[in-house]
């Protein structure tokens, strides 16, 4: 919430750079097309003890390429940063802590992962 | 001599052509008359509208604390029955926290934050009167359970499966669940429209580090609604589908958690807490250093412990669920992050006494609530810390103790620092202070009252009294305390009595001219919503005041001389502007009540039969389609049906203000 | 005090006024109100589905004495799953070239990618409602369990999502077709990209953690 106070330091770029060109957005859709092929290539392959990190992190990408220059945050006011990461963050945060609370700490006596698996 | 001196710069539009063409309906143009309230968009009219409302609802959600108090009077009393009593402590919960507390800081950010920034209006007006009438609906809705089979039973956090179909077959809990949701929304719109408001619409010079503290925590109350209300929006959806569609997320014989809801619940409960207090703490820091003639003391440490509260309001959420099973580790945890929230807090506190230490204090009736806010609200501040003691929190746990622990901080805190707005800002929004002397009579009667209600609370709580029972034995020994506590709501009442008395007698006298105008800076205070006449001129600034300082009006007033002591330079009420323009105004809206009024239908609907959702629906659907067809009267805007005007080729280049009042009215997401 | 005093002044240059000679808004930030908004709103809304994700995960494998019926997981239909979510991917692409041409003043091209990116998430809500009605079909009903319940609610909330979005979408393709929306308004065009990308980076989580991640 603070993040709002730095804000004012934002305000004196120019938003003039409004991304890429038409061409470089069909470029980067085509690392995301690459990026869930691989992802569903674990489908079809079976990625052993890799298979779960590789997709989070695949996912984690993906969701980055897409606000970064789809949703043009790479290059905005930092403004809409502070607010969309705030609300990521949290989210992320808060409900881990739901959801490891539930799944894992009810049981004193050790890990119960059964209701994540 | 002006406060505006440095830039005289002049808001007033030219009020040309208005004409409609583009409109496919016109806008409401009556400027008096009830179509004046209800087709209004101009934010001090909206906050006294929820300043209104939320006091009809605190009436009501007090007469269901007299009548909890009744039953509880005696061992085994006879005047409710336990069916009752548990709707009526359901409702009574529900009602202060949804439709009084939360709707009264609304009412205070509707009405002071744009005349605290220098702005006109908030970012979208017509947002901002949706907000008010999904607020108002939505307490419709919730109260109407009462006149269709009860109201909800299962207390105001409404655990589930406690809630579901099987334990509470009533159609009270759909109210809840359906009407809170409506409320939410209301919260939510509001919530983005003051955040705009505050980020984008400042005056000029306004810094965030020069916002006033009021200002700056309503920010953060809205950042911490922004970001909480989505989570019991999801909680009550899971609830309502159990109920209504026969989901099976509290189904406990399908293998559900009952954890799931409390965590749910409380995830939003706690930054709710915040979110109820931190506007008293506000307006206590406007208060206290007006009436005690100082400076607030640690600015920008008032304004980081606010923030630093909003977030770590977040880390806390499960020390209301630590018999619920939590685990070790879940209760360690939150345990150490609830101590460290009492920092920031504590921090406040001591600000505000620093504040007042050494200070010219003059004992006004709103010094007189925030400082009772103060030593009320550290009361139940120690007392909540307590609860961060977890094997302290498992003997309190459901016990009267934690009924005295919240009623300290949100009657003693947030109540009486609203109560001190009311005092302080009431000249500003009508013209006329309220009774001194019968002000006192109030105070000092609420003070005695709450004390003795809430007091004793904390005894028979550590004897064992369980709150949400509808009746305790004759053997139990908790009679004699229960006796007086119920003798203190009374005593509340005779207060909250005087208060309404007041609010008639002053109004009946300046109506005679016994009671004077007041003029523009009557408390001899510090920020630049003084620096327009009283009441508000509907155009809140003539000219955009340019801010130099913290506490801008102040020092427009004092100044230090050679020696270093301050000296009075210019009176406030001379240099504040004088409210003889009449620049243009957004115009009123059919739309924002009509939008608003499909909700509860759909709700009703969803009840009772999925016809009276469709013509909900149907009304919602339209009034969209109304709202975006709307012109914008505004002659800059006028070129389009959109009420764009950031259109650089027809921004005024004088910069003007105006423009933000009508600032593209249009939301993306209708 | 006195270091407020300093952070102040050397803000000093900055207010509305000044900003107008450098810039089209007259806001403090510099970005529109509308802007702000979406984004404002995006980040709420994040909360939203990080609740509805986190109780699907946490309820998908629950069991009970009454628990009957496959989990939504033992029908995941991957391969049809898979290309659904290409489509939706593809049709942020084509959103953005929508926002670039309007941005450029390219009228009909905007016109056209606005069309195809309503189309692709048309497609995306069809194949969804054939996952829902053979999923049904396989005995799998809203009612069954609580990992059904959680499924369609959680699926069921993105979908509706999309649904406002296409629904702006052709909105906007009239407006700009009727001339209403021109070249000035580009940025209303991409607050609504704002919208639809967010329910793309909704719909990439969704498919991670829900679909792949056994």
């Amino acid at each position: 919430m603070n993040t709002v106070a730095v804000s004012e330091e934002e305000t004196h770029e120019e938003h003039h750079d409004h991304g890429l060109s038409d061409v470089g957005y069909i470029k980067v859709a085509l690392i995301l097309a690459v990026l869930t092929a691989v992802e569903v290539a674990t489908y079809f392959w079976d990625f052993g003890v890799v298979e779960v990190p590789s997709l989070l992190i695949l996912m984690v990408v993906k969701f980055q390429i897409v606000v970064s220059y789809f949703m043009h945050l790479k290059f905005d006011s930092k403004v809409f940063s502070y607010l969309f990461v705030t609300g990521v963050i949290l989210a992320m945060l808060v409900f881990a802590a739901m959801g490891t609370s539930l799944a894992f700490w009810q049981n004193p006596s050790g890990c119960d992962i059964s209701a994540f698996c | 001599m002006a406060i505006t001196e440095e830039r005289p710069e002049i808001l007033e539009l030219e009020s040309g052509d208005t004409s409609f063409s583009t409109g496919a309906f016109a806008r409401p143009t009556n400027a008096s008359g009830w179509r004046a309230w209800f087709f209004t968009v101009d934010h001090k009219k909206i906050g006294i509208m929820y300043g209104a409302v939320a006091m009809f609802w605190f009436l009501w959600g007090g007469v269901e604390a007299l009548l909890i108090r009744a039953q509880l009077f005696t061992p085994n009393g006879t005047v409710l029955t336990a069916e009752q009593y548990n709707q009526i402590f359901t409702m009574h919960g529900t009602t202060m926290v949804f439709l009084v507390i939360m709707p009264l800081a609304a009412a205070f950010a509707n009405y002071i934050v744009p005349l605290q920034i220098g702005a006109r209006d908030v970012a979208f007006p017509r947002m901002n009167a949706l907000g008010l009438w999904l607020f108002v609906f939505g307490g419709i809705f919730l109260n109407l359970s009462w006149f269709l089979g009860g109201g909800p039973d299962g207390g105001w956090f409404a655990y589930a499966p406690n809630t579901g179909v099987t334990f509470s077959p009533g159609a009270g809990m759909d109210f809840y669940a359906l009407g809170l949701q409506i409320a939410g929304i209301a919260s939510l719109v509001g919530a983005i429209n003051l955040i705009v408001t505050v980020l984008n619409m400042r005056a000029p010079g306004m810094t965030m580090l020069r916002m006033p503290v009021f200002t700056w925590m309503i920010l953060v109350v809205q950042f911490l609604l922004l970001f909480a209300l989505p989570v019991i929006t999801v909680a009550l959806i899971l609830l309502s589908f159990d109920r209504t569609f026969d989901a099976n997320f509290f189904n406990v014989a399908m293998g559900a958690d009952p954890l799931l809801w409390q965590h749910l619940f409380w995830i939003f409960g706690h930054p709710e807490v915040y979110i109820l207090i931190l506007p008293s703490f506000g307006i206590v820091s406007e208060t206290l250093p007006v009436f005690s003639r100082k400076p607030l003391f640690g600015y920008s440490v008032i304004v980081i412990s606010g923030a630093a509260i909003g977030f770590m309001g977040w880390g806390v959420w499960a020390h209301h669920m630590f018999v619920s099973g939590l685990g070790p580790v879940g209760v360690a945890a939150f345990s150490a992050t609830t101590m460290f929230i009492a920092v920031p807090t504590g921090v406040k506190i001591l600000n505000w006494i620093a504040t007042m230490w050494g200070g010219n204090l003059r004992f006004t009736v709103p010094m007189m609530f925030s400082i009772s806010l103060v030593s009320m609200f550290t009361i139940g501040g120690l007392s909540g810390v307590m609860h961060s003691v977890a094997p302290a929190d498992t003997q309190q746990t459901d016990t009267y103790f934690i009924v005295a622990h919240f009623h300290y901080v949100l009657f003693g805190g947030a109540l009486m620092g609203l109560f001190a707005g009311m005092y302080y800002w009431w000249p500003k929004a009508f013209g006329y202070k309220l009774s001194e002397s019968l002000g006192k009579w109030h105070f000092w009667i609420l003070l005695v009252g709450f004390n003795m209600t809430f007091g004793p609370m904390h005894i028979v709580g550590l004897q064992g009294m369980a709150r949400r029972h509808s009746r305790y034995g004759p053997e139990d020994g908790f009679d004699f305390w229960n006796a007086v506590v119920t003798i203190g709501a009374f005593v509340i009442l005779i207060g909250m009595i005087v208060f309404a008395v007041n609010i008639v007698r002053s109004w009946l006298g300046y109506k005679a001219g016994t009671i004077p105008q007041e003029p523009a800076d009557p408390w001899d205070a510090r920020t630049i919503e003084w620096a327009i006449p009283c009441p508000t001129p509907e155009h809140n600034f003539d000219y955009v005041p340019v801010i130099t300082d913290i506490d801008d009006f102040w020092h427009k007033k004092y100044q230090p001389d050679e020696n270093g002591k301050l000296r009075k330079i210019a009176d406030g009420n001379e240099i504040a502007q004088k409210g003889d323009q009449s620049p243009h105004l957004p115009s009123p809206s059919y739309w924002p009540i009509v939008l608003a009024a499909g909700l509860p239908l759909i709700a009703l609907g969803l009840i009772y039969n999925l016809w009276v959702s469709g013509i909900g629906l149907v009304l919602l659907l339209g009034a969209m389609f109304g709202w975006s067809l709307e012109p914008a009267t505004d002659p800059n805007a006028g070129h389009d049906d959109h009420g764009d005007d950031h259109d650089p080729d027809t921004n005024a280049p004088d910069g003007d203000e105006g423009g933000d009042a009508e600032v593209a009215e249009e939301a993306p997401v209708g | 005090m006195a270091d407020i005093d300093e952070i102040d002044t050397s803000n000093l240059a900055y207010g509305r006024t000044e900003w107008d000679d450098h810039h089209h808004l007259p806001t403090n930030t510099g970005l529109t109100n509308e802007k702000v908004t979406m984004w404002a709103f995006l980040g709420s809304d994040c909360l939203l589905f990080g609740a509805l994700i986190s109780t699907y995960l946490l309820l998908r494998n629950r069991v009970g004495p009454a628990t009957s019926g496959p989990t939504a997981a033992d029908l995941f239909d991957i391969p049809f799953t898979s290309v659904s979510s290409f489509v939706l991917l593809m049709s942020s692409l084509t959103m953005v070239l929508a926002v670039t041409s309007i941005q450029r003043a390219e009228m009909d091209r905007c016109k056209l990618w606005l069309l195809t990116t309503a189309a692709l998430g048309s497609i995306f809500i069809a194949g969804q409602v054939y996952e829902f009605t053979s999923f049904y079909r396989e005995g799998l009903g809203f009612t069954t369990n609580i990992s059904s319940s959680a499924f369609y609610t959680l699926t069921g909330f993105h979908g509706v999502h999309v649904s406002l979005g296409i629904v702006m979408l052709v909105t906007m393709w009239v407006l700009v077709s009727g001339g209403q929306i021109g070249p000035e308004r580009a940025e209303t065009i991409e607050i609504i990209g704002l919208y639809w990308h967010f329910v793309d980076i909704v719909w990439i989580v969704i498919f991670a953690v829900v679909y792949l991640i056994p």
